[in-house]
């Protein structure tokens, strides 16, 4: 407790964000960040523009999202709607990727990966370009009003328009043949949505990636948070090392002071960690939540060490434990590999090994059976007992398929399918079309006289009159019988 | 989060020692709650909405008036959208449905397309206006003719079902419907109770069931020969033309036990089902038809 009191209604409970202006930097890290903007960019524009056969009856695109026909292509995988749990795998195999990179080397994908960062990055080049660095963008903002400035921030503003609105346009492709929907936004004749689509996310792009940046990563982001539950003493985080950097002092006092044997800190309070972060904290205060961790604090201090001809990585990927350590005097400690990190690259595999056997053993064909309630059994004139079911059968290949019904369970049943053409084949057959379902009535009739319980079991058989895939439902027969 | 630090208020502010930042102010048994800023444009975007949110009263049905309810400037109502829903359904119906208007029954059950389209109008259609009586999915009730087996008073063909649809069964001054008319033979007084007995207990020897063991099957069998086989015929077999049920079968509608087919022989039974050809519209007709004869029992 310190001061007087003050009025609780006078508290600031909110704050003005402060603009950063992060400075440009080059270095290994920086490197590694425009190689990575790069590729994900270059993946995220082009990617709907390629091709992949997959025959007559269905569409040529590798990664498509066919919401009108409840399909997901990517590449040589089609998911239907219910498949959708290949996605609820990748999600979770998502996450433990996550918690591995976490554990191995802190916020890997906020500083490298996630699209905020790769986009703020992108649109902080062009800010760059128009503006100018650092310095030049902070009096630009100070000075009053003139054509210099007008025209450097229209048309910085023009591009990052132009590139939200290239990232909602390339978003859109990814629902619908990416060629034709360019053609039709370009002739105006696209449907409505596309343009909604295109506008929303031109707007996200442009507020999140242009305006808010790191606002969003220290506000609206919980990854922070949850990174923050999850890390542990081990993890690499970008870390200022203060064994080394302190007590800070200028570099002509520190050579005076180690050419008098006294201890000089590395760290000559040059804040050029502060200017190039890129959410304007300071490292040196230690492990924030704000922090990302791109690792651009460490290009800007290898930079001034390498000029000042001390050792690079005064601010470098270590943990707090080992900076203890070595500030009592014992040796630092690395350990990637460790319970932790085993037991989170054990389970993507198990996770993705599940997946793959999955996909690699999944059925082309599928039944499903539904016994017809109402009534649950008919008496035909004979005396003969007949069960109704509604059999759905699916083809998921790209030809159309024709299906033999047979039932077993009981003797003399037999099995017919309403509104089939009638073939050479004795059993009822059902052609279903390529890539799509097709819902039958199906009549099971035993003949009179057969001993029945209230209840029994039946089997009904589709098998693929020329590929030869079987796939069988059990399900119910009721008879009169002795009813509960 | 420093730039709190540069605020001239902050100094007049309780400050937590540990970690240097500024509290609320607010205490629980020692324990207090350091303040963390919320940006000001979060505080912004929360005033926004709330302003936005008044929009909602102008475009939106809103208020609550003594008799009725602000309309709202967007003219919205869940009503008017449920009616354009329906015309688009409709729309949609017309196209899909166009081909059904001129097809036959005959052919709509060959075509797979009109097939599936007709079996799920039918579905719809015989839920709303036929499911009343003859149950859900046609499994009918005592009385209420089960339309799943092949037991069929007026046929099972598709023309007689669509017949029997069209013009409903003794319906009054409706001359295509079908009409027949069983006689209440106890009731008229043309059978005694003894003779209703022995006929009775024919039927149930015609039908292989057991009869009583003092049964007067000679009298009955007289008296079913005089008064019932012209509809039912002589081995009780029955008549579609005239929608005499078949006896001997498998299938009964009122019952075969002594004492329904005593109530039938007494007051005989003669139910009705309305005619729906004035309606319902001639694809929907065409639907239920194909719908009924794919039941199960179409003939």
């Amino acid at each position: 407790m310190s001061t007087a009191e003050a009025d609780p209604d006078d508290l600031p409970l909110f704050a003005a964000s402060r603009k950063v202006y992060p400075q440009s930097v080059s270095g290994p890290f920086r490197r590694a960040k425009w190689i990575i903007l790069l590729l994900c960019l270059g993946i995220y524009y082009l990617l709907p523009f390629l091709r992949w056969d997959r025959g007559p009856h269905l569409p040529n695109q590798a990664v498509l999202a066919d919401l009108a026909n409840n399909r997901f292509y990517f590449f040589f995988i089609e998911i239907w709607p219910q498949e959708v749990y290949y996605f609820t795998g990748l999600l979770i195999m998502a996450a433990f990727v996550l918690f591995l990179m976490n554990a191995v080397a802190g916020r890997v994908w906020c500083g490298y990966l996630c699209p905020q960062t790769v986009w703020t990055d992108l649109f902080l080049a062009v800010e760059r370009l128009f503006e100018g660095d650092r310095r030049e963008r902070m009096r630009l903002d100070d000075a009053p009003w003139s054509f210099d400035k007008l025209w450097r921030k229209a048309a910085k503003h023009t591009v990052w328009l132009i590139i939200a609105w290239w990232t909602g346009g390339a978003w859109v492709l990814y629902f619908a043949d990416a060629p034709t929907l360019v053609w039709e936004l370009a002739t105006f004749t696209a449907p409505i949505s596309a343009y909604a689509w295109i506008g929303i996310l031109t707007f996200t792009t442009y507020t999140l990636a242009g305006i808010m940046r790191e606002q969003v990563c220290k506000f609206m982001c919980p990854w922070p948070r949850i990174q923050a539950a999850l890390t542990d003493d081990e993890a690499l985080n970008v870390t200022y090392r203060y064994d080394r950097g302190e007590p800070r002092v200028s570099f002509k006092q520190a050579l005076r002071l180690r050419a008098q044997g006294a201890p000089a800190g590395d760290c000559v309070d040059c804040h050029q960690c502060v200017a190039v972060c890129p959410v304007g904290i300071d490292i040196r205060e230690g492990a924030q939540l704000d922090c990302i961790q791109c690792g651009l604090c460490i290009d800007a201090c290898d930079n001034v060490m390498t000029k000042i001809g001390r050792p690079e990585r005064l601010i470098a990927y270590d943990t707090d434990g080992n900076v203890k350590r070595r500030l009592a005097g014992l040796k630092a400690i690395y350990r990637p590999l460790r319970p932790r990190t085993l037991a989170y690259a054990g389970l993507i595999v198990v996770v993705g090994g599940a997946m793959l056997w999955q996909l690699a053993t999944r059925r082309t064909a599928d039944i499903s059976v539904l016994h017809e309630r109402a009534p649950l059994f008919v008496t035909l004139s004979d005396g003969s007992i007949r069960n109704a079911y509604t059999v759905r059968l699916l083809n998921k290949r790209p030809e159309p398929r024709p299906f033999a019904l047979t039932v077993d369970g009981l003797p003399g049943i037999r099995i017919e399918a309403v509104g089939t053409a009638p073939t050479a084949d004795i059993r009822p057959v059902v052609t279903v079309d390529p890539d799509s379902s097709r819902e039958v009535r199906v009549l099971v009739t035993v003949p009179a006289g057969t001993a029945l319980a209230s209840t029994q079991p039946v089997t009904i058989t589709a098998s693929d009159l020329f590929a030869g895939e079987t796939v069988r439902a059990t399900d119910h027969f009721m008879a009169p019988g002795a009813h509960p | 989060m420093d730039q709190h630090h540069d605020d001239p208020k902050v100094h007049l502010l309780h400050v937590d020692p540990v970690t240097g930042q500024a509290t609320t102010g607010h205490e629980w048994d020692g324990i207090q709650e350091l303040n963390t800023p919320l940006p000001r444009w979060w505080l912004g975007i929360f005033y926004a909405t709330i302003i936005w949110s008044f929009g909602y009263w102008i475009v939106y049905p809103a208020w609550p008036l003594l008799t009725d309810a602000t309309k709202g400037v967007f003219g919205y109502a869940t009503r008017s959208d449920i009616t354009v829903q329906m015309n688009e359904l409709k729309a949609q119906r017309a196209t899909l449905a166009a081909g059904m208007a001129e097809a036959t029954p005959e052919q709509i059950k060959a075509d797979p397309k009109l097939f599936q389209i007709a079996m799920a109008q039918g579905k719809a259609a015989f839920g709303d206006n036929c499911a009343a009586c003859h149950g859900v999915g046609g499994a009918g009730a005592k009385g209420y003719p089960n339309l799943n087996d092949d037991d069929w008073l007026w046929g099972g063909s598709l023309d007689a079902i669509r017949q029997t649809i069209l013009h409903g069964i003794r319906v009054a001054g409706n001359d295509e419907t079908r009409l027949s008319q069983m006689p209440a033979f106890g009731r008229d007084g043309t059978l005694k109770r003894e003779e209703i007995n022995a006929v009775a207990n024919h039927v149930r020897e015609l039908a292989g069931l057991s009869t009583e063991p003092k049964a007067n099957l000679v009298l009955g069998r007289k008296l079913f020969a005089d008064n019932c086989a012209a509809c039912h015929g002589d081995d009780g077999k029955g008549n579609k033309e005239m929608g005499a049920p078949n006896l001997t079968d498998a299938i009964t509608l009122y019952g075969m036990d002594m004492a329904s087919l005593t109530e039938t022989i007494t007051n005989s039974r003669n139910g009705v089902m309305p005619a729906w050809g004035g309606r319902l519209d001639e694809a929907t007709v065409k639907a239920l038809t194909v719908y009924v004869h794919s039941l199960g029992g179409g003939q």
